[in-house]
């Protein structure tokens, strides 16, 4: 087991690198000069080279790389030019609002997913697994950010239930854990539990199915055990590999929440990713997206390492 | 007598032949209502971005200030008229234009690139796959609406680097599909047999290798064409796909969101298109799976 998770480490290492690659490649694909949102539009070609030099744009790639690298592994992303605040800052407090939507999102999608996916594997074929497979596979076609728009129609422009946009009253993005911030996560967080809630659906009703119709099953039928009894095994079985879809779920919503923190602007990562792009910020745009994809790869390895705790099978395969 | 025997041999030959593995599948495959549905929903929307300029009742351009935001049902305008006065019909009509095609473009651009890179990986083996394939883990290391929007985010705004961010992100998950089924098949007996009898190598990735990875691949593409669809109709509503005036679902939405509290049917209209092509692409594809015997 210890070989294992080692051996995944070290394989994680190159990828990291390689993502910190991509994040920096970024800045330099982008058209036009890196420092178009600094300098005015007319700046003297001689404030141009200043600045350059200032930014570390006139070294070569591989020398900035490194140096870039080197700052960002001390914990230091850069300056925003947006805000002039420490990138690390901005991302940090972001990714903890996105951080506690992705989650809640997650387990609403994981409970109510299982549970489409547990009824729909176990009375296969029948008009029970019709409708279940129906709303899964309506989780994953429908456009979320359509959805989210949707929902605040009707629960805030109709009904004027639930507040339409924000973290808080107020448009405060200081979390509380009281009703008036809890209000505002409801809708976004719904919205965003669809595509988790098709997707583990879709995965738990496979499994189940597939576990109901092994030997093992039969057996123990045969044997007189109960229909909780059942429950049980097939629950025991499907478990590893539902929990590991749940977690890279978890990553994904992490890295795809800009379109449902569009909608509700919600102060998390993604309305700063939105920000990032449309004031070409570019040190916050890097900083951002190298702090979500290194999230991602971290949680596909805790998946990994996790998934092979319960069910050691996984590593020698 | 040898020639007088033979043309009664090949009749009954081709009597007898079982049918091929593609007319098979089209047969289960016809046999599935929801599937056949999806696929005609779909035809119908191809039809529909084909012929948008004979079917659409109006200019999709052309605005009147005078008229904004009338509701669905409005004489004339039967779904109404949008922030500046153009038919929303004429205008979700033509929006299957580019909407389908950014949401079809990348899925097959993908397929053709990741295929190759997979393929080759996967028959060459060695250090060109450990190269190719430990660059798809870092592309593949991103999730992948994060990926796309960082990408078109820092290219810029526009259809094709809409199209580009997107078929980057959907090359990694298909170049491994193909990677794999490659190597699983190259050490078949048969395939073995054919290079020992002196085919060439190409010869074999073509009848041997692309005849067992184009199945599953296919499939796998088909639907990835619903996610692709969702995304890029996205990227669109973000600001960072097609540009106004185009008409286009996501980014009618996103134009439309201003009037979300005066006129909400219209504000949902764009969305129920992507929905409904995406919803179809993952029925047939669902149809086309359980028609082909393939697990998910």
């Amino acid at each position: 087991m210890l070989t294992y998770i080692a051996k995944r480490v070290i394989y994680t290492l190159p990828i990291m690198l390689g993502v910190a690659i991509v994040c920096f490649l970024l800045v330099h694909i982008a058209p036009g000069d890196p420092l178009v949102s600094v300098l005015p539009p007319d700046a003297s070609e001689q404030l141009r080279q200043q600045m350059m030099a200032l930014y570390g744009f006139d070294r070569p790639y591989a020398e900035q790389f490194l140096k870039w690298l080197g700052r960002a592994l001390g914990g230091d992303l850069g300056t925003s030019i947006r805000t002039n605040r420490p990138v690390v800052a901005e991302v940090g407090k972001a990714v903890s609002n996105t951080l506690m939507l992705a989650a809640l999102a997650t387990v609403i999608g994981f409970v109510l997913g299982s549970l489409f996916g547990f009824v729909a594997g176990s009375f296969r074929d029948t008009w029970i697994d019709k409708v279940a497979s129906a709303i899964s596979v309506t989780g994953v076609s429908v456009p979320h950010y359509w959805l989210g728009m949707v929902l605040v129609i009707i629960f805030s422009a109709q009904l004027g239930w639930l507040p339409p946009t924000g973290a808080g009253p107020g448009g405060s993005d200081n979390w509380v854990w009281d009703w008036a911030h809890i209000r505002h996560m409801i809708l976004p967080a719904v919205t965003m539990s669809v595509i988790p809630m098709g997707i583990i659906a879709r995965t738990v009703r496979a499994l189940v199915a597939e576990i109901l119709s092994q030997e093992f099953i039969a057996g123990l039928k045969a044997k007189g055990m109960s229909a909780f009894g059942i429950f049980r095994h097939v629950v025991k079985n499907a478990a590893p590999t539902a929990l590991a879809v749940m977690g890279i779920q978890l990553g994904y919503l992490l890295g795809g929440s800009i379109l449902i923190e569009t909608v509700f602007s919600w102060p998390g990562t993604g309305l700063l990713l939105n920000d990032a792009i449309f004031q070409r910020d570019l040190p916050l745009l890097q900083g951002t997206i190298l702090v979500l994809a290194c999230f991602f790869v971290v949680l596909n390895l805790i998946v990994d390492v996790v998934q092979t705790a319960i069910d050691p099978r996984i590593a020698r395969s | 007598m040898v020639q007088a025997v033979a043309p009664a041999m090949i009749d009954d030959a081709t009597i007898e032949r079982s049918p091929g593995y593609w007319s098979t599948v089209w047969r289960r495959f016809r046999r599935d209502p929801v599937a056949m549905i999806a696929l005609g929903v779909i035809v119908l929307l191809i039809l529909i971005a084909i012929l948008a300029p004979y079917i659409a009742p109006h200019d999709p351009f052309r605005g009147a200030t005078l008229r904004r935001l009338r509701p669905p049902g409005t004489p004339g305008y039967l779904l109404g008229t949008d922030e500046l006065g153009r038919d929303m019909l004429s205008r979700l009509i033509y929006g299957a234009r580019l909407s389908l095609f950014m949401g079809v473009t990348p899925v097959f651009l993908a397929l053709f690139i990741g295929s190759a890179i997979g393929v080759t990986a996967g028959y060459v083996g060695g250090i060109v796959n450990t190269l190719l394939m430990r660059t798809i883990d870092i592309i593949f290391a991103f999730p992948s609406v994060l990926l796309a929007i960082a990408l078109s985010g820092a290219m810029g705004a526009g259809i094709v680097n809409g199209l580009i961010s997107l078929t980057i992100v959907f090359i990694p998950p298909i170049a491994r599909i193909a990677e794999s089924v490659t190597t699983s098949v190259r050490s078949l007996d048969y395939v073995e047999a054919a290079r020992a009898s002196g085919a060439g190598a190409l010869s074999i990735v073509r009848k041997h290798v692309l005849g067992n990875v184009l199945g599953p691949i296919f499939v796998y593409a088909m639907s990835l064409i619903a996610v692709s669809m969702i995304l890029a109709s996205g990227l669109s509503f973000l600001g960072l796909g097609v540009r106004p005036p185009e008409p286009e679902w996501g980014l009618m939405l996103n134009t439309l969101r201003t009037a979300l509290y005066t006129q909400p049917m219209l504000c949902a209209l764009p969305g129920i298109m992507i929905f409904i092509t995406s919803i179809s692409f993952n029925l047939l594809t669902d149809g086309l799976r359980s028609a082909m015997d393939i697990k998910a």
